[in-house]
């Protein structure tokens, strides 16, 4: 019976998503019984298969809510706003239900019970009597578990309808009018009572871990390709095989076709394995019709939200995590980017705000933003806090710099924290969560027009878009998304700065400096080194905290790379997010930008102190550590270059 | 030879568990999606020996499926049961009506349901 329970807690969990869709997207006014009536086979189904499946409290809350749901598309009740909310919140508490029977989580059988009376008064409200529709003549029907004590089974008989008995076997056995029910006597058969011939309710370790290896609903022609490709696969290597068996030179020809051949059909089901992993983001945007409805309930704003490029895809996994750092983002513009009704009709907007979300491929990231048309971000406000809280600020900082000070550690513009977004989790943890995935987030806003926060995102946590540098004789893969620029320095553009160590001026700003191999703790030689960092590449990268520009020896080129994890496989490296093989079947390490930062920042801090420690024995001339003087400058014959 | 139920359900997971019941029990199992997907397959088998249906269902429900089953001279004796949440007076007599044979009440438990099949086809 369990292989069932999982997918009845699947079907339970889409019936529940489209009972809330459809909830929100009523209107009082003009409902349909056709709604309406959608609306009650999905609770009735939940109840149904939830009776089935022994998931009893489940069960009582899908009958109270049917009750309701039975009396509305029948017309004997008219809907109203405070029946929607109350089905919207059975349909999150049914959830919990479910997930509670997985193992997951507990749910308040108090709460359970207060809604399911504030149901039964609804159903039973006087609005009914009131109700303009005809009141049908049928009674309603009895708010009580069914088939609990009821008999579980009968046959009906000519003379009336009633239960068969449980304890007579007669047994004319004419199969269209008269049967009995099954006789006491045969052991084993009877319904003792149907509660317990239910499954107890499952919490063993093995549901939990059942449901962690998580299913993937495909479209079958996503399977249909691959086994396709499978099949020009097995055809090429056959090709190929036989081209080896009759091997002489002018075979040569044929046997580098097929090849070629082996190399596209590679590619192709590479794509098309990935591709089962795709998943539309409507499965994360749906989400937001409900926490929009009651945020803005709650705070008493008007919002419209317009969704966009719903059917982006993108990786399962990545779905998963990006729903907490959308929420927030989408909370946040609420309560901080939308303006109170009576200061938008000051503004001359319309009362109703709006919020956008929007997702779209470009390149090989999908781009997610979250809109808003409402104030803007202040500038002066931003920096007065950031003052107050003592974040370091540029001299004069672009406005892009200034927004980027909302993702520091501890930083909130609520003026008081408000029980939308002030929950101790702050744009920090989105900004890291997002960097997690491999991805960045920015931020453009304008005065009295609105925000928009833009989340770029790898497609796919498996596949990365990199580019190889060789440093000291490894090579190292730089993922794309950190790069903003790479450039062979000048001699004049590097200075030594005091305790900063190096840095490099770029259009009249200076970033650190710093060599990817003293980065690491690496022996070998590299060039670029202390002296002629003009030999190399610098690679201005984007980390969590800072833009620096990391010397490498030289690009060696742009590949995808699978990423292999080294968590799992070694231990973990700081500044090393994982490890992919290249190739020629060597491994190379894939750098972490937001890791090398904070080695850079840790390394610069030992360097400040090992100088203190240095200046008071007494003077050596040199501000830069002795360290970097035992590296040789070494030639490197070829450079490419991007 | 085995017999041929046909089982008719919305719910991918009740339809499926009634069929490896059904199957355990050694019949041969015919599952449809809803009523006018059963009066379809019903169609096209000549064999089926017993209906097994549910009420709540998109398209057709159970008691409209019965008739339209009754009303069809291969299955005017054919038994046909209905598994259903819902057992007041009010529902069998319209099952009574519609030419039901008996009914179930999910949550059902298996070996009752192989054992109430075993007496109506005898």
């Amino acid at each position: 019976m369990s292989e069932f329970l999982g997918i009845f807690v699947e079907e339970a969990r889409e019936h529940l998503q489209e009972m809330e869709a459809m909830l929100l997207a009523l209107r009082i006014d003009t409902v349909t019984t056709d709604d309406l009536n959608k609306i009650f086979r999905a609770a009735h189904s939940i109840k149904g298969g939830s009776a089935t499946f022994g998931l009893n409290s489940v069960t009582e809350l899908a009958h109270v809510l049917e009750s309701l749901l039975d009396r509305l598309r029948d017309r004997r009740l008219a809907l109203t706003t405070e029946m929607v909310d109350a089905l919207l919140r059975s349909t999150d508490l049914l959830g919990e239900q479910i997930s509670e029977h997985e193992g997951r989580g507990t749910v308040d059988a108090r709460v359970v019970e207060e809604l399911c009376e504030r149901i039964r008064r609804l159903t039973e409200s006087p609005a009914s009597a009131a109700s303009p529709i005809a009141p049908s003549t049928s009674t309603p029907k009895p708010a009580k578990p069914l088939g609990i004590e009821g008999v579980a089974f009968g046959f009906f008989d000519d003379a009336e309808a009633t239960p068969a008995s449980l304890a007579t076997p007669p047994l004319p056995p004419s199969p269209s009018s008269i049967a009995v029910a099954e006789s006491v006597s045969e052991p084993g058969l009877l319904p003792t009572e149907p509660r317990s011939n239910g499954p107890a309710p499952v919490t063993s370790a093995a549901a939990v871990a059942a449901h962690e290896s998580s299913s993937i609903r495909v479209g079958v022609e996503k399977v249909d390709q691959i086994i396709n490709l499978v099949g020009e696969l097995v055809i090429t290597q056959a090709m190929l095989a036989q081209c080896v068996d009759s091997a002489g030179t002018q075979r040569l020809e044929k046997l580098k076709a097929g090849l070629d051949q082996l190399d596209r059909n590679t590619r192709a089901l590479q794509e098309a394995a990935m591709a089962i992993r795709m998943m539309p983001i409507s499965a994360v945007f749906n989400r937001f019709p409900r926490v929009v409805r009651d945020v803005a309930a709650r705070l008493g704003k008007e919002v419209d939200l317009k969704l966009v490029g719903e059917g982006t895809e993108l990786d399962k996994g990545l779905i998963e995590r990006i729903v907490d750092p959308l929420t927030h983002l989408v909370r946040n513009s609420l309560d901080h980017g939308l303006e109170a009704p009576a200061e938008r009709i000051a503004c001359g907007k319309p009362v109703k705000g709006t919020i956008t979300l929007r997702a779209s491929h470009q390149g090989g990231n999908i781009v997610i933003e979250v809109s808003d048309d409402g104030r803007g971000l202040s500038r002066e406000r931003i920096l007065a806090k950031a003052r107050e809280r003592g974040i370091a600020v540029a001299d004069n900082p672009s406005d892009g710099e200034v927004w980027a000070l909302i993702f520091e550690a501890g930083f909130s513009t609520a003026d008081k924290v408000t029980d939308v977004s002030g929950r101790g989790v702050g744009m920090d943890v989105v900004r890291s969560n997002i960097h997690s995935l491999g991805g960045r987030v920015e931020i453009h806003s304008e005065a009295g027009l609105g925000t928009r926060m833009t989340v770029r995102l790898p497609l796919t946590l498996a596949i990365l878009d990199g580019m190889s540098v060789s440093c000291g004789g490894e090579t190292f893969i730089v993922p794309l998304t950190f790069i903003v620029e790479s450039l062979r320095p000048s001699p004049e553009s590097i200075r030594t700065v005091g305790s900063q160590g190096r840095v490099l001026q770029i259009r009249g700003k200076y970033l650190p400096m710093v060599t990817l191999h003293e980065l690491l703790g690496m022996s070998a030689p590299a060039v670029g080194d202390a002296g002629v960092p003009e030999e190399g590449i610098l690679i201005v990268i984007d980390t969590e905290e800072m833009r620096m520009a990391l010397l490498v020896d030289a690009l060696l080129g742009q590949h995808q790379v699978v990423i292999k994890s080294l968590e799992t496989n070694y231990r973990k490296v700081p500044g090393i997010s994982g490890a992919t093989i290249m190739g020629d079947g060597r491994v190379a390490l894939i750098l972490d930008a937001a890791g090398l930062g904070r080695l850079a920042a840790s390394q610069r801090r030992e360097r400040e102190l090992a100088e203190l420690a240095s200046a008071f024995p007494g003077a050596t001339a040199s501000p830069t550590s002795p360290a970097l003087l035992t590296h040789r400058p070494r030639a490197q014959p070829e450079l490419a270059l991007s | 030879m085995t017999k041929t139920i046909l089982t008719v359900d919305d719910s991918p997971s009740i339809r499926q568990m009634v069929a490896a019941t059904l199957r355990r029990g050694g019949y041969t199992v015919v599952e449809a999606v809803d009523g006018v997907d059963a009066l379809a397959r019903a169609g096209s088998h000549d064999d089926v020996a017993l209906v097994l249906t549910d009420q709540n269902m998109p398209n057709m429900d159970g008691l409209t499926l019965t008739r339209n089953l009754r009303a069809d001279e291969r299955y005017a004796r054919t038994p046909i049961l209905m598994l259903t949440t819902e057992s007041s007076a009010e529902m069998k007599a319209s099952g009574k009506a519609a030419g039901l044979t008996g009914w179930m009440v999910k949550p059902f438990d298996p070996k009752t349901l192989l054992a109430v099949i075993a007496k109506v086809l005898n």
